[in-house]
């Protein structure tokens, strides 16, 4: 069993290449065909996962460039797992939303092996490959495919993106020359101690931090992301909130937080507050659009806003082990609750957006007269996003608050009007888009394809269960959340 | 009058001369190709020599080299009239005065 | 049996539940299958509360429950459970009892409709989730019921979804109660983290028990505060009951379940569930949090009254009324009448369902008209509906000796009139009494007395499977009465599990003359007041301005939209305008400095180094110009070159040799 990721993240790849040279109308099925066979290498590698087991499993080691400590080094953790669950989730669903041409289904693919990649590395150098490879897709996907502004909106995701990768290129090669590792695992050791000393620990955090929170996206990192989102197509759109997002969040986690234990305890008023103006003011900027697809990209900022406010709460206060447990544990599945409703969510708008050729809030109206199904699967996706209990978005953040509460109770307080911001948002949108008399405009407005509702319901049904028993996930999770919790404890 | 190296040698050298002063100075293409084989001849003629007024000349070796190079000069001139008879197809001309196409 | 429904209890909520996803199945066209699954899961729901109920009465002060991992986070484990006590059990039963009327009534009142399957599903749904929150062990479970509730109140309240009134209605009653929730939210992890757990009941160890209570401590006046913003949304408090009165858009049998049985009802039970919490460190059962719910009840009993009296819409002074009612239960609540509030909340949940579908059943009858004034001398017409709301305008009202809502409201009375810290509250329900009396007559003569108003086609009784339901809901407004006199307070004991004795010299209490005065008085001055009452309010023509003040509900929701709700959507556009110009504005700047920083590096590539480059190319490119000169392109020639060059070696050679 042995080589499984690499295969894993091989697979991809090559069907990307096989697009080459394969009918052009045949390309989807092929990228399809991909996605069930690593969706299968992803459900074995979540059965033969040990949950029990600390630390590192399925571990592939290679020398790759001794000189610079480079290696190639794979294994998954729990969360990594889960990271990895989600992707092989996220790309069939996005192929399965929007027809693309061969070109962009090539990208897709290698953007699906870039992502296994990162979620699995476990060395620097091999990681930032992979996290780069990611980039440079996306880039092309919003420039050759986009909608309106995509030119625009691509240079602007991808000098913002690079310039936060190349400081975190520098910081890490700063890193590697006092420190001669590459090696998540031993950097996480001597970061316990301090990893470095004086100004050069500061410009590294500020690098690392600047990579990341660009990528996540951070307030007041966060202006390329509507823009990238609203221009994206809508399978890239799904795949750019569902999966690629979680980069960002997993980079905090992996790298940030183990290693500068101590500068995020001095910083972590500060930190806190970014997270919480993330949460407050994109839901609030969130209220004031639109354009339905830039709502919800407001909104997956205000989402990914709550894991950075569980991850700097428990970092910046010493943290109860219940506290830290609950808040890592929240995170995690915030990540992966957000990756399937926000998918979700763009999945529904791309269907608006294909149905009528508009967007905007005020395009519609009274469509449950016509699309009852159409309708109700939307309100689901919109209200497990907005916390609804019995829906996915709910256990994810309540574990968060639970955790951030004891240690952070303002921050955590003033977060809490995200959640009712976000209620606003999502009832205006259902009243303007679900309710009222018919527009005129949709009256031939079809209700849910049968190959739509093969979409749709087990979306829905996974959001359900997710939300009402959780512990399937959960339990991949445990042992990580402990370790980790002892780490930054 | 015995026959000397030095007299072969300066037959060779004055069939050499002739060579190239026919390559050098005809227009028509095949006069060029008559000239080099001239020297190509002038040349065997020295490898035979060389030979025949060796102190040891048990072992053919210099005439083994002539026949190699006349049966080489058979196959060269044989490509060299083709490529003759091609260019005149071409250009419809064997004055290499007006065949300057590798003018740089 | 005990056990085996204790450890079934979650039966309870999950065949309704069942019973709305069954119904999902079903197309609209298969109308009485849907009717017939919602009333027989409901029949079972009601079957199964009564057998809860008969197991709570074996003992008294019964409490058991069953707890369970819900799941597990690192080395933590989440647990909930559900829990049976004499609460909980009266609760179920009045929720069940109450629902079944409502769903029977239903069948009448929709009979028309064209999404009368999608109506019983939301239902059915309701139902559940009220019923998930009352048998709630924990309080992580009872939230989580908590905002199905709100769910399911959302899609009752703009069932009629092609209006776009009971759209902003929905989202109103959604919006507001997650107002309070957030509140609710944050007392919940204040009290996660102070006590532990969010059982209840954990042998010993819950958070309503000693072991919890004592490491609550000192946080418990916030937690119970931050609580109680939950309640005060639910249950319609000053200032979040905006929400209840737009409530009305929803079908009629929406608004009885929403007023009587499931919604308004979760806050006073929350409130009541954990008032060990309120009531931690009580000094002569006197606390902060107690004292801020009994002067927030109080503002909310008599503002609602007050505009009762000016509101025209039939259903709208009932809710008015319910708002003021619910206020009522709080004091008492406040004042530590528990059980005098929660019996107030059980008796109301009867009369008001019988209110509330009676008016459905007039303005069924009257064709779909709610204007009080253009209705009148209903009295002869629609004789049943006349009867029982007259029941029901009389418990209400608090009409002594035969209605239970006079005995609860005696009871809270008593209890007001104890509570140590202040008697304002007390003087303050006393003028709610008559006020409540007052509207109740002003209604009553409107709507069933004087001449009938002239109506394209006249109103009509509506039929039986309307009027039934009626007519039960009035025997129980009035049988209730005999657990909870004085004489036999068999419920209030019960409730507080106590055992009760029956003592008929208790009966005659000071304070029912005090009380029959005053709803005597309420009830006379409306007679005065309106009793010629044509087209108009009398009232509106001797006070307009007054009058208008009410009308308006004091335009709070003016007042809201100007303040509160200006200033989000002013935050709203702010932020957007800082996100597109401010934020973006400096990542832009750093673009143009960028590309500023470019031009100026390219210029000096164009003039620097690109000039010594270009010299250097320029030589070569002169130099292989003058070579090429010698490649003719003659054969000859270059034969020629070859020539001399040999004999030039040649030359070289003799003279080296």
């Amino acid at each position: 069993m042995a080589g499984m990721i690499t295969a894993l993240i091989l697979l991809p790849l090559a069907g990307a290449l096989f697009l080459g040279v394969a009918r052009p109308n045949a390309a989807r099925g092929i990228a399809l065909s991909c996605n069930f066979v690593t969706a299968l290498l992803a459900v074995l590698l979540w059965q033969n996962f040990d949950t029990g087991a600390p630390g590192l499993q399925w571990i592939e080691r290679h020398n790759w460039i001794p000189a610079i400590g480079a290696e190639y080094l794979v294994g998954v953790d729990g969360l990594s797992l889960l990271l990895v669950i989600l992707t092989s989730l996220v790309f069939p669903f996005a192929f399965l939303a929007q027809r693309m041409e061969r070109g962009a289904c090539a990208l897709m693919l290698i953007m699906q092996a870039a992502l296994y990649g990162t979620f699995t590395a476990q060395n620097f150098v091999l990681w930032f490959l992979f996290y780069e490879m990611s980039l440079i897709p996306a880039f092309l996907l919003i420039k050759i495919w986009g909608g309106e502004n995509r030119e625009r909106a691509a240079t602007k995701f991808f000098v913002y993106t690079f310039l936060g990768s190349v400081a975190m290129l520098l910081s890490f090669l700063g890193i590697y020359f006092v420190r001669g590792t590459f090696d998540f695992a031993a950097l996480a050791d001597l970061g316990k101690a301090g990893l470095l000393t004086g100004n050069i620990a500061w410009f590294a955090f500020a690098g690392i931090f600047l990579g990341l929170a660009v990528k996540v996206p951070l307030f007041p990192f966060h202006t390329w992301l509507p823009d990238a989102y609203e221009s994206a197509p809508t399978g890239v759109s799904m795949v750019l909130t569902g999966a690629l997002s979680k980069m960002g969040v997993y980079g905090f986690v992996r790298l940030l937080l183990p290693l500068f234990p101590h500068e995020i305890k001095i910083l972590g008023p500060w930190l806190l507050a970014l997270a919480v103006c993330s949460i407050v003011f994109a839901s609030l900027a969130a209220w004031a659009q639109t354009d339905l697809k830039r709502m919800v990209a407001y909104l997956s900022i205000n989402h990914l806003g709550y894991c950075l406010l569980g991850l700097f709460a428990i970092t910046a206060r010493t943290a109860a082990p219940i506290d830290a447990q609950a808040a890592l544990s929240g995170v995690f599945l915030q990540i992966f609750n957000h990756g399937i409703t926000a998918a979700a969510l763009f999945y529904f708008v791309g269907l608006l957006e294909q149905r009528r050729g508009a967007r905007g809030l005020n395009d519609f109206g009274g469509l449950m007269q016509r699309a009852p199904l159409f309708c109700a699967g939307m309100s689901v996706a919109m209200f497990s996003s907005l916390g609804l209990p019995g829906l996915n978005g709910f256990i994810g953040e309540f574990l968060i608050f639970k955790g951030s509460f004891p240690l952070a109770p303002w921050p955590t307080a003033i977060a809490t009007l995200g959640l009712l911001f976000t209620a606003i948002v999502f009832l205006r949108a259902m009243q303007a888009l679900f309710s009222g008399p018919l527009a005129e405009s949709c009256s031939a407005f079809p209700d849910l394809k049968r190959t739509e509702k093969w979409i749709v319901v087990p979306v829905t049904l996974l959001m359900f269960a997710l939300g009402i028993a959780p512990q399937f996930v959960l339990s991949i999770l445990n042992t990580t959340v402990i370790q980790m919790a002892r780490l930054f404890a | 009058m015995t026959l000397t190296l030095s007299i072969v040698l300066a037959v060779s050298a004055a069939l050499f001369s002739i060579g190239l002063l026919a390559a050098l100075s005809r227009r028509h293409a095949i006069f060029i190709l008559i000239g080099i084989e001239m020297m190509l001849a002038a040349a065997n003629i020295n490898f035979v020599a060389f030979w025949r007024f060796n102190p040891q000349p048990q072992e053919p070796t210099g005439i083994m080299v002539a026949i190699f190079a006349i049966a080489i000069a058979a196959a060269e001139a044989t490509v060299g009239l083709a490529l003759v008879i091609a260019i005149y197809r071409h250009y419809g001309t064997t004055n290499v005065d007006q065949l300057d196409q590798l003018k740089g | 049996m005990n056990s085996w429904i204790v450890l079934h209890l979650w039966l309870i909520p999950a065949i309704p539940l069942l019973a709305s996803l069954v119904i999902l199945g079903l197309t609209n066209s298969r109308r009485p299958m849907a009717a017939a699954v919602a009333i027989g899961g409901q029949g079972a729901t009601l079957a199964l509360s009564l057998l809860a109920f008969s197991a709570t009465l074996h003992a008294t002060g019964f409490r058991a429950f069953h707890n369970f991992t819900w799941f597990t986070f690192g080395e933590q484990a989440l647990r909930i459970g559900w829990m049976l006590d004499p609460l909980t059990a009266a609760m179920v039963v009045m929720i069940t009892f109450v629902s079944l009327c409502i769903f029977v009534f239903s069948v009448g009142y929709m009979a028309t409709d064209k999404n009368f399957s999608r109506f019983f599903t939301y239902l059915s749904f309701f139902t559940a989730a009220m019923l998930g929150v009352v048998i709630a062990n924990s309080l992580l479970l009872l939230f989580v019921c908590w905002e199905l509730v709100g769910l399911a109140s959302y899609l009752l309240i703009g069932f009629w979804i092609e209006r776009p009134s009971a759209a902003a209605a929905a989202k109103k009653a959604f919006i507001t109660t997650r107002i309070g929730d957030i509140g609710f939210f944050l007392g919940l992890l204040w009290l996660y983290h102070s006590s532990g757990t969010l059982l209840f009941f954990d042998d010993g160890r819950g958070c309503l028990e000693s072991g919890g209570l004592v490491l609550i401590g000192a946080s418990a006046t916030a937690i119970a505060l931050l609580i109680f913003c939950g309640a005060a949304g639910k249950s319609g408090q000053f200032p979040l009951h905006v929400w209840l009165p737009d409530a009305m858009e929803g079908p009629t049998p929406v608004s009885a379940l929403i007023h009587a049985a499931t919604m308004v009802a979760a806050g006073v039970f929350l409130v009541a569930r954990v008032y060990p919490i309120f009531s931690l460190g009580a000094n002569n059962g006197v606390t902060p949090a107690l004292t801020v719910v009994v002067w927030i009840g109080v503002i909310t009993g008599l503002m609602a009254a007050l505009i009762a009296v000016a509101q025209y819409d039939i259903k709208r002074v009932l809710a008015y009324s319910t708002v003021s009612q619910l206020g009522l239960m709080m004091v008492s609540l406040g004042v530590g009448g528990v059980a005098a509030g929660i019996t107030h909340l059980l008796a109301h949940g009867f009369f008001k369902a019988l209110l509330f579908l009676g008016s459905g059943s007039v303005i069924h009858g009257c064709h779909e008209e709610q204007d009080i004034r253009r209705m009148g001398g209903l009295r002869g017409l629609m004789p049943v509906t006349f009867l029982t709301y007259a029941v029901g305008m009389m418990a209400l009202s608090g009409v002594p000796l035969l209605f239970s809502g006079a005995w609860t409201k005696e009871e809270i009375l008593h209890a007001t009139s104890r509570w140590p810290a202040s008697h304002v509250p007390h003087f303050l329900m006393l003028a709610g009494v008559v006020l409540t009396a007052l509207y109740m007559t002003r209604q009553m003569i409107f709507v069933f007395f004087g001449q009938p108003r002239p109506a394209p086609t006249p109103a009509h009784e509506s039929p039986r499977v309307m009027t039934i339901p009626l007519i039960v809901l009035a025997g129980c407004t009035i049988f209730l009465s005999v657990v909870i006199t004085p004489a036999w307070p068999w419920l209030y004991h019960y409730l507080e599990g106590e055992p009760a004795h029956f003592d008929l010299a208790l009966l005659i209490q000071p304070m029912l003359f005090v009380s029959l005065a005053l709803v005597a008085a309420g009830i006379a001055l409306g007679f005065f007041i309106y009793r010629g009452a044509g087209e108009g309010d009398p009232v509106e023509h001797t006070l307009p301005a007054l009058f208008r003040f009410l009308a308006n509900r004091m335009w709070l929701d003016e007042l809201y939209d100007r303040t509160v709700l200006a200033l989000a959507r002013i935050s709203a556009r702010l932020s957007d305008w800082m996100d597109r110009y401010f934020w973006d504005g400096l990542v832009r700047l750093v673009g143009v400095v960028g590309k500023f920083s470019g031009s100026v590096s390219a210029t000096f590539d164009e003039r620097g180094i690109n000039a010594g480059v270009d010299e250097t190319s320029i030589g070569a490119r002169g130099l292989g110009r003058v070579m090429s000169a010698a490649h003719s392109g003659q054969i000859q020639n270059y034969l020629g070159a070859v020539a001399v060059g040999m004999l030039a070696l040649l030359l070289l050679y003799a003279w080296l040799a």
